[in-house]
């Protein structure tokens, strides 16, 4: 008779092999690269929170609400309303062309283009969404604002229209991808109700699908004012470094992001000049991240399910 | 409705069959003046959005066209081949290739290693509780914070704590940590797909949880994980902010040839020679040129992770 085997003593030696041993250590492993993602947060906000304490630590409250911005002269003020100025206008200006435009072309897409019109049309706005910005911002600076002085002969060739246009250009897929997909998801029985009733296609689109759909198409605004709030490379290259405080959109205008630019790409030093960055860095990270929960919050709390 | 009774019944069919197919809504006789308004605006609106999607194909074409023209006559074999120089003549690229390729070299390997590993345990082995929707919540606002905010990461971490200078490590490193949400999604989107009775099988034959992703899940996910590492490159590449930020030097005239040398990069290029272009106006055609070699190869990825799309992705 053959020896027996006995199954016990095969699970021990399992247990006890190497195998078991990866078996445990791997979970950990992961679970270590898991937390990468987490320390970059934690790190990204120690790294602003640290230095723009030093920052406040010797510039005054009262002065960062001032419109006075002069870093780098003898007496430096550091008035950041000058910066949020210029972010909240090309970021509007981007709006204006990505929200009508982002939004009738994702009502195309969903509610109008046949399926093969819709098949090519879709991956030229992933082409346009996938264009690196620094492209826009060469697009913006030579193509767009001499195009624009033919329009407006007192326009600057640095100016905050040219960026605040080029900017919702590449906004445009961002809004239409993220609404198209709301609108895709409202269901079909209910434009079948609306048609069954007589409406026609724009009446089903703008009185049904839209409203059914409005809490995703909102989240795509707000996360693309998300976008064009923390747009860097457009608005470096083609809105300059113009620190004072103007609502004329002809004229140069600096956003947080190009102060940050400029600001490390000169040589700084160690100063209140460099730990200004790190202030501003901070109000623009807690800018986007209060977009971003919005967007989140609005997307899942008046998420109607059907 | 006082009309409808006018029609026969068989009109009556063929109207609804009209509308079903989208040709007219009823016919010309009995319109009346208030659904013929109501077609014209729905014809006009359709011509108006398909304009609008149209315009972004414009605006796509204008792009290409203007680049494509300025960069005529400077782009050739001696621009990809020589190196950097003040003189708009004789300026190359070469050491920029050079330097992305580097760039790349550092990014791919961290991002696929950091990525796929946190995929799998955000999939396969974080049981669906807090820590696992507080990971993921992180990741999807990490996918939103500005990429200049990434920079002054890189800045203080990388540069100013590790002391790696303005090196291909620093900067790689902090693309890594940009597009980490990136591969990190597409990896478990793609681990996700992998149907549960292929794992079943794996382990009635005995095989533990480790050996099924190792043999099963990450074979079967490869085309997704492959697709989006393809993707987080292809934004990688193009990302200027960052490296900006971390201070790489205007002018490189050495060729990098370790992870520690200083570097210059494709987009770091094209925004120096943008930014001179009011002293030399031949940079805006070294500019477009660069540009030019920049979409070529980011096109030529996006074809490749299209064709794996198409080739290999299976569905079950």
């Amino acid at each position: 008779m053959n020896k027996a085997v006995n199954v016990r003593d095969i699970i021990k030696k399992n247990i006890k092999s190497k195998k078991n041993k990866t078996e445990k250590i791997m979970p950990n492993i992961f679970l270590l690269s898991a937390s990468i993602s987490i320390l970059t947060t934690i790190g990204i906000l120690v790294t602003l929170i640290i230095d723009s304490y030093k920052f406040f630590a010797e510039v005054p409250v009262k002065e960062i609400f001032s419109i006075n911005l002069a870093p780098l002269s003898k007496n430096p003020s550091f008035g950041i309303l000058p910066l949020i100025n210029g972010t909240i206008i090309t970021s509007l200006i981007a709006m204006c062309v990505a929200v009508p435009v982002g939004l009738t072309a994702a009502m195309y897409l969903s509610e109008f283009a046949s399926e093969k019109s819709r098949k090519t049309l879709k991956p030229i706005m992933e082409v346009l969404a996938g264009i690196p910005t620094i492209v826009y911002g060469f697009f913006a600076y030579s193509f767009v604002t001499p195009l624009l002085m033919r329009l407006i002969p007192s326009l600057e060739a640095k100016n905050a229209l040219s960026p605040g246009i080029v900017m919702g250009i590449m906004i445009i897929p961002l809004v239409a991808s993220l609404s198209e997909d709301a609108m895709s998801s409202v269901p079909n029985s209910m434009r079948e109700g609306a048609l069954a009733l007589g409406s026609t296609k724009l009446e089903v689109t703008l009185k049904v699908v839209v409203p059914a759909a409005i809490s995703g198409i909102i989240a795509s605004f707000v996360l693309a004012i998300s976008r064009a709030i923390g747009e860097t490379m457009i608005v470096t290259i083609a809105s300059g470094s113009s620190k004072t405080l103007t609502f004329d959109i002809t004229q140069s205008m600096q956003t947080m992001t190009a102060y940050i630019v400029e600001f490390t790409s000169g040589d700084a030093g160690i100063g209140t000049g460099y730990y200004s960055l790190y202030a501003v860095g901070l109000i623009l990270f807690l800018f986007t991240l209060l977009m971003n929960l919005i967007a989140q919050y609005i997307s899942h709390k008046y998420r109607e399910e059907y | 409705m006082a009309y409808q009774s006018k029609l026969k019944s068989d009109e009556i069919n063929n109207e609804l069959n009209d509308v079903e197919h989208g040709k007219t809504f009823l016919n010309k006789e009995i319109t009346n003046e208030r659904m013929e308004k109501r077609i014209l605006l729905d014809k006009v609106a359709r011509k108006v959005f398909s304009l609008s999607t149209v315009f972004a194909l414009i605006v796509l074409g204008i792009l290409f066209y203007r680049i494509g023209t300025q960069s005529i006559g400077w782009l050739d074999l001696k621009f990809l081949t020589s190196n950097l120089s003040i003189f708009p003549e004789k300026a190359g690229i070469y050491g920029a290739i050079i330097g992305s390729v580097w760039l790349m070299a550092v990014v791919i390997p961290v991002t696929l290693l950091l990525g796929v590993s946190t995929a799998i345990y955000l999939e396969e082995y974080a049981n669906q509780g807090k820590f696992q929707s507080f990971i993921k919540t992180n990741i999807s606002n990490l996918a939103g914070v500005p990429s200049v905010i990434f920079g002054l990461l890189g800045l203080t971490v990388f540069r100013r704590l590790f002391d790696l200078g303005s090196s291909i490590l620093a900067g790689g490193l902090t693309l890594s940590l940009l597009v980490l949400p990136i591969i990190v999604v597409a990896s478990q989107e793609a681990i996700r797909a992998v149907p549960g009775f292929l794992r079943d099988g794996a382990y009635a034959m005995g095989a533990t949880k480790w050996t099924t992703i190792r043999t099963v899940v990450l074979p079967a996910s490869l085309p997704g994980i492959l697709t989006g590492c393809i993707l987080a490159i292809s934004r990688a590449i193009g990302e200027t902010a960052p490296l900006v930020v971390l201070g790489i030097p205007t002018l490189i005239l050495r060729i990098p040839d370790s992870i520690m040398s200083d570097f210059t990069a494709l987009p770091i290029q094209i925004y120096y020679w943008t930014l001179d272009t009011v002293l030399t106006p031949q940079y805006a055609n070294l500019a477009a040129a660069t540009i030019v070699v920049l979409l070529v190869v980011l096109l030529l990825m996006n074809s490749v992770a299209i064709f794996i799309r198409i080739k290999f992705q299976r569905r079950y």
